[in-house]
């Protein structure tokens, strides 16, 4: 199956789903962007959530270096053939999974870009309560239309 | 300037009360200069980080859901903490109008377009987005001022099981405040008007509804006809 070149940047440049760990290894926020992806059931992204949150502490104390002045940051990027994991990790300790296509570009910036919406919208909100899973319309909203945007580009 | 004299002596009375009431707590700068030895335009045109005062708002919002029994309790709450600053914007506002339109707002649309106009580019740099009256002829009393998107709910996402309360009810107790302020005694609380559909325009629209006293519509009415 052969693609010219310009029809492929466009379909590889797709935000596939999103997944928020709170600091102790639970999830409290998953949502897809696009149609058609493959879904776990509650119960198994739960356990993705606390699996990647023990893998990602494993991989902290991998270092081979001596332990250089900050700290190591775990898991960053996670590249498959049909997918890549970009792994942010806040100074308070919640974790943002965004998986993409292998080829969207600028994926650290796009993570930043929603840590700054969950900022505004979930913690700014006074009926959030911390580290619960988000039930926030305000910041569904805005992630959803930010997302619709870089999909359709 | 006349009418701005009732204006001055409260202010001028301030720092000696506040020398006075020395209380465990309360830091005073050594200078002796509070905050109201400066003067009162100085901050005329400064602005404030939205960030803080999301947070402040959260806290405020936080502080008024403990120990109330329903929604509007809560609303009750954050409408009696922002009439005090109502009182006091009303002083300080029209203090700060130029000298020839100084005077107080003497009838209920003079009064309403100064809210509408002054109080909300004060507090939000922006004139509110409509202002109506009632149309239906049994509620004469009652205005609309209407905010497509409250500053103050700018972050703030209702649950779903709460979804009656929206926090403009802090805005609202503001402008009650400067209504009584006014001589114009009157009841006004927030609505949300958006209908929660995908892609709305203005899902955070609110509507403040100003209903006055009795009196205060027969006085109008009264004086309407001479």
């Amino acid at each position: 199956m052969r693609r010219t070149k310009s029809a492929q940047l466009i379909e590889y440049r797709v935000v596939y789903a999103l997944i928020i760990i709170n600091k102790a290894g639970g999830l409290v926020y998953q949502r897809d962007f696009t149609e058609g992806l493959n879904k776990l059931s509650v119960n198994d992204y739960l356990v993705l959530a606390g699996t990647f949150h023990g893998v990602h502490a494993i991989t902290t104390r991998l270092n081979p270096l001596q332990p250089p002045n900050e700290a190591p940051s775990g898991i960053e990027v996670l590249e498959t053939e049909h997918f890549r994991l970009q792994c942010f990790q806040t100074l308070t300790g919640t974790k943002f999974l965004l998986f993409t296509e292998p080829f969207q570009p600028n994926t650290d910036k796009i993570v930043a870009r929603i840590y700054e919406l969950y900022a505004d919208y979930v913690m700014k909100n006074p009926f959030y309560s911390l580290e619960m899973p988000i039930r926030s319309e305000g910041w569904e909203r805005r992630l959803v239309r930010e997302m619709r945007v870089l999909n359709s580009r | 300037m006349a009418s701005s004299q009732p204006v001055k002596p409260p202010l001028a009375g301030q720092p000696a009360q506040a020398q006075r009431g020395s209380q465990a707590g309360l830091k005073y700068p050594s200078s002796g200069k509070t905050i109201y030895n400066r003067p009162l335009n100085r901050s005329r045109t400064q602005e404030l980080s939205q960030a803080s005062f999301a947070y402040l708002f959260g806290e405020m919002v936080s502080y008024a859901q403990k120990r109330v029994t329903g929604i509007q309790d809560l609303e009750k709450r954050l409408n009696v903490q922002g009439h005090p600053i109502g009182l006091k914007l009303l002083d300080l506002l029209l203090y700060r109008e130029p000298t020839r339109s100084q005077t107080r707002p003497l009838n209920i649309i003079a009064l309403l377009q100064f809210i509408t106009t002054a109080l909300w580019r004060h507090l939000f740099s922006r004139p509110a987005d409509a202002l109506e009256k009632s149309s239906n002829p049994e509620t004469p009393d009652e205005y609309m001022i209407s905010d497509n998107e409250p500053l103050v709910n700018q972050y703030i996402s209702v649950p779903k099981e709460m979804n009656q309360l929206n926090c403009a009810a802090f805005v609202a107790g503001i402008v009650e405040g400067v209504c009584d302020g006014a001589g114009f005694p009157a009841r006004v609380t927030a609505h949300s008007v958006g209908k929660g559909e995908e892609g709305e325009l203005w899902p955070g629209k609110t509507v403040f509804l100003v209903k006055f006293q009795p009196e205060v519509v027969e006085r109008e009415a009264y004086l309407g006809k001479s």
